[in-house]
């Protein structure tokens, strides 16, 4: 994204921060649900967009910040909860990428496919054996509008970010590496660290993300926050809008979280079916996403 | 000693379901190069299937098997010829297939165990099937333990002598070492792909008729089970169905005992440790020689 742009889209995000004020009821909740997806897709795809790494492991970082939030909450001021947050999900990001982003990619995806599931039968079991309550309460004084106005910051947060890293060296030497990876070896990148680090930070959005959210359930268990949904809509949202664009994934974010909105509220029995469904359609219809198919009519109009 | 035998016992049993388990997975990513997310639903779903069978039908589950695994060999097929089949034609590359099929199949995964959950509930289920003790010197367990063990065994070792002597099965082998090179010697590919899937479908619904009779199970139990197949594989190494039997007799074994002397709620939790290691000290797999 050019300077320009950013500058454009902060505004925007700026004039965005006076829903609440217009309304305190549906239409902040769904914008509290878009923005909370806007921001983990967007990180999603900070990362597996250039190094074409499929992660799985949304709902772990997500389930981690927000579980950290039902723990540590009440014991520590805000910040510190978030901070504590951000320390415990870096370190289990940098634990998964030391020990799959050295080897091939099908590594990474098994070993995020289970972490979701792992995390909550580790918590589970550290909470009925050592802390013996399983399930806790949030009760935190914040407003849906504080929620909604931090979800905000972090997406601006990660879209300055995703601006510098675009044009930094470390934004180059990742997208070489996810068009050839030995070429990238063969001009000196070490391919690892890069992975690494961008792994690491991509986790982190998410994982602030899940502790902005927490406070919103007030009643929170590992089954809940770790629930491997959260994994699945966000890849949805991604390759839909399309992942190599900062801005693209937010194209798939907005239609498909009204369309969850509708068909969880009409369709509750049926809903993994209908999800696996669309994103499948997603999958073999638009496989290089929305912004994709923006940029190849535009191709196709100035040829 | 006791509850050592009786460990080792369920722990080799366990292992034997795995290996099966495994081995159908080895033959849809070995040879038919599809990674395939939605594996363990399948199990589930084939353990549904016995349950449906025992419950309403009366047939007891292991005639169920003469229905299940062809069934599950035909539905296996058409997920290939219908789902996956567009996505290798679209791949330009290995890499690009292997990404497309992980995203195809986990969006499958939640179509599946929809159904499932739409047509089962998510509660746990189980059914008394031979569950009578056995006793053996040092331990006793339930004879249905005993007749899983047996006829993994035997379904198990008939692929592999399928696999190893006969001209289909050489074909399937020469797939899974080099696809481009299979052509040159009039091997066809896709067919030797779509079959490898579907006998790798028809292996899957197998261990899941099996695990059903000793187990309970859920229609949400599907990812640990792709989880704890995709370790057996890494850990065997890609194709290779003698580090399957290990690596899956082991994650078995491991297992049980992490079950039985430290708690049974971290089975997973040891399945990633094994993971962890073999990722570590050797990725390509016990008996792999060098990384792919």
């Amino acid at each position: 994204m050019s300077r320009n742009a950013l500058i454009f889209a902060l505004l925007v995000l700026a004039a965005l921060s006076a829903v609440p004020w217009l309304d305190s009821g549906f239409w902040l909740a769904l914008s509290i649900n878009i923005a909370q997806y806007a921001v983990l897709a967007t990180a999603w795809a900070v990362f597996s967009g250039p190094t074409r790494y499929v992660s799985l492991a949304t709902a772990a970082f997500f389930g981690i910040g927000a579980y950290t939030v039902a723990v540590l909450g009440e014991a520590l001021p805000w910040p510190a909860v978030l901070a504590a947050a951000g320390v415990i999900g870096v370190l289990v990001s940098l634990l998964v990428g030391f020990a799959t982003l050295r080897l091939s990619g099908v590594y990474f995806v098994v070993f995020t496919f289970g972490l979701a599931e792992l995390i909550r039968q580790l918590v589970t079991w550290f909470e009925v054996n050592v802390t013996r309550t399983i399930g806790r309460y949030v009760f935190l004084d914040i407003t849906q509008a504080q929620i909604y106005w931090q979800l905000l910051g972090l997406f601006g947060l990660l879209l300055i970010l995703g601006t510098w890293l675009r044009a930094s060296r470390l934004g180059f030497a990742l997208r070489v590496i996810g068009e050839d990876e030995m070429v990238a070896r063969h001009v000196g990148i070490d391919t690892a660290r890069a992975k690494i680090a961008l792994f690491a930070l991509s986790a982190l959005f998410m994982i602030l993300t899940g502790a902005v959210m927490a406070p919103r359930w007030t009643y929170l268990d590992p089954a809940i926050a770790f629930n491997p949904t959260t994994s699945f809509q966000v890849l949805i949202m991604a390759l839909l809008g399309g992942v190599h664009a900062l801005l693209g994934p937010l194209l798939g974010v907005v239609p498909m979280a009204l369309l969850f909105e509708v068909l969880s509220a009409n369709f509750p029995n049926h809903f993994s079916i209908l999800l696996g469904a669309v994103f499948m359609l997603v999958v073999y219809a638009v496989p290089r996403g929305v912004i994709g198919l923006l940029a190849r009519t535009q191709r196709r109009r100035v040829a | 000693m006791e509850a050592a035998a009786g460990t080792l016992i369920s722990g080799l049993v366990l292992g034997g379901m795995y290996v099966l388990v495994a081995m159908g997975l080895t033959l849809q990513y070995g040879v038919a190069r599809i990674m395939n997310l939605a594996y363990g639903e399948f199990v589930v779903a084939a353990a549904f299937a016995a349950l449906w069978l025992f419950s309403a039908v009366g047939l007891n589950p292991l005639l169920g098997l003469l229905l299940v695994m062809p069934a599950a060999f035909l539905v296996n097929l058409l997920v290939y010829g219908i789902l996956l089949a567009p996505l290798v034609r679209r791949a330009g590359s290995p890499a690009a297939l292997e990404s497309d099929s992980i995203l195809a199949t986990f969006g499958l995964l939640f179509v599946v165990q929809g159904v499932m959950l739409a047509a089962f509930g998510g509660a746990y289920q189980s059914y008394p099937y031979l569950s009578v003790p056995v006793t053996l010197p040092g331990a006793t367990v339930t004879a249905n333990r005993l007749v899983a063990l047996a006829f993994a065994a035997v379904i198990g070792g008939g692929v592999w002598l399928w696999l190893a002597h006969t001209r289909t099965g050489t074909a399937v082998r020469a797939v899974a070492v080099n696809p481009l090179a299979a052509q040159l010697v009039a091997i066809d590919v896709k067919r030797v792909a779509a079959l490898a899937f579907g006998a790798g479908g028809a292996l899957v619904a197998a261990g899941g008729v099996l695990v059903s009779m000793f187990l309970t199970f859920n229609a949400a139990m599907g990812v640990v089970f792709t989880m704890k197949a995709l370790v057996v594989v890494i850990m065997g190494g890609v194709g290779n169905l003698m580090g399957c039997l290990v690596a899956g007799l082991l994650l078995g074994l491991v297992e049980t005992a992490v079950a039985t002397w430290v708690d049974p709620g971290l089975t997973l939790a040891a399945t990633y440790a094994m993971f962890l290691a073999v990722l570590v000290a050797r990725p390509a797999g016990l008996f792999g020689r060098a990384a792919r």
